[in-house]
């Protein structure tokens, strides 16, 4: 039964998502802040862009520790590149990548928020539109990982 | 001390998504099309710790050591946009098998073709920044 479920294994999987909740809990315990990953991009943006929506409040403020749960996400990544020593290249298409990315960039900045944000701090603050958000990107994608796998 | 946490608690979280195979689409979309749970374990595992913490350190101190305040529940409101953006960000994830964090940190394991979705993360928000000040600048205008 856990062999279908989980054909490669479920320690790493648990230990991993322990892992997650433990780097999100360590700047909130200690600053009493969310730290969701989508809106980094935006708070990028309001650097360069005038526009009103990238000028709002919310991602001036926030915008100086973003670059630096961005930078502790891709450094994260590097000591595990380290510590396996091993290198994992995806086959999928660039353009798979590109055109996907594209939406996610634009549904996570439109709905407020992503996986972390909605599926994981949102859930664990009791949002009732992080459930209404969560349950619906995960049914859509399910249906379109689908989809694309029968036409790709 | 907030760049400090953030930066710490980012170097957990990638390292934890590197572990878990969630760095890698291949494992997300193995998930999304109902071949390996596992996903289900990282989000659930992540989910545990992060409502005990965020149940729990509220009650137990008055405020954080480093911050005025704990953020707390906001009671947003479910929108229409808030749900077509969601089907939006679910087209995405499953066409790509990509996320802001899982993307970013995937480039930090050495899995460069992930920088065509961080291109697209950009791109994307870029064009959504850009009509929204578009729609909010003619409504101000227009006042």
């Amino acid at each position: 039964m856990l062999e279908n479920l989980f054909p490669i294994g479920a320690d790493h999987y648990i230990v991993g998502g322990v892992l997650v909740g433990l780097g999100i809990a360590i700047p909130f315990v200690l600053t009493g802040t969310v730290a969701g990953v989508s809106t980094f991009f935006t708070a990028a943006w309001s650097y360069v862009c005038p526009g009103s929506f990238f000028q709002t409040n919310w991602y001036r403020i926030s915008r100086g520790w973003r670059w630096f749960l961005t930078a502790g996400l891709i450094s994260g990544g590097a000591l595990y590149l380290l510590w396996s020593g091993s290198v994992e290249v995806t086959q999928i298409e660039w353009w798979r990548l590109l055109i996907g990315g594209m939406f996610v960039g634009i549904g996570a900045r439109m709905s407020g928020g992503c996986t972390s944000g909605h599926g994981i701090c949102g859930l664990a603050a009791l949002e009732k539109v992080s459930l209404v958000a969560t349950v619906t990107f995960l049914a859509v994608a399910i249906g379109v990982a689908h989809l694309t796998a029968l036409i790709i | 001390m907030i760049k400090f946490t953030m930066y710490l608690g980012g170097l957990l979280f990638g390292f934890g998504l590197a572990v878990a195979g969630a760095t890698r689409p291949e494992i997300v979309l193995s998930f999304l099309q109902l071949q390996d749970y596992g996903l289900l374990l990282v989000i659930g595992g992540a989910l545990v710790v992060s409502l005990i913490v965020f149940q729990g350190i509220p009650r137990a101190l008055k405020k954080p050591p480093y911050g005025e305040y704990f953020d707390g529940h906001d009671g947003f409101p479910v929108t229409r946009q808030s749900i077509i953006g969601a089907v939006i960000f679910g087209v995405g994830w499953g066409f790509s098998g990509l996320c802001p964090a899982t993307s970013l940190a995937a480039i930090g394991t050495g899995n460069w073709p992930i920088l065509y979705g961080i291109l697209g993360m950009f791109l994307g928000t870029l064009l959504y920044g850009r009509i929204r000040s578009t729609v909010e600048e003619s409504e101000s205008e227009g006042k």
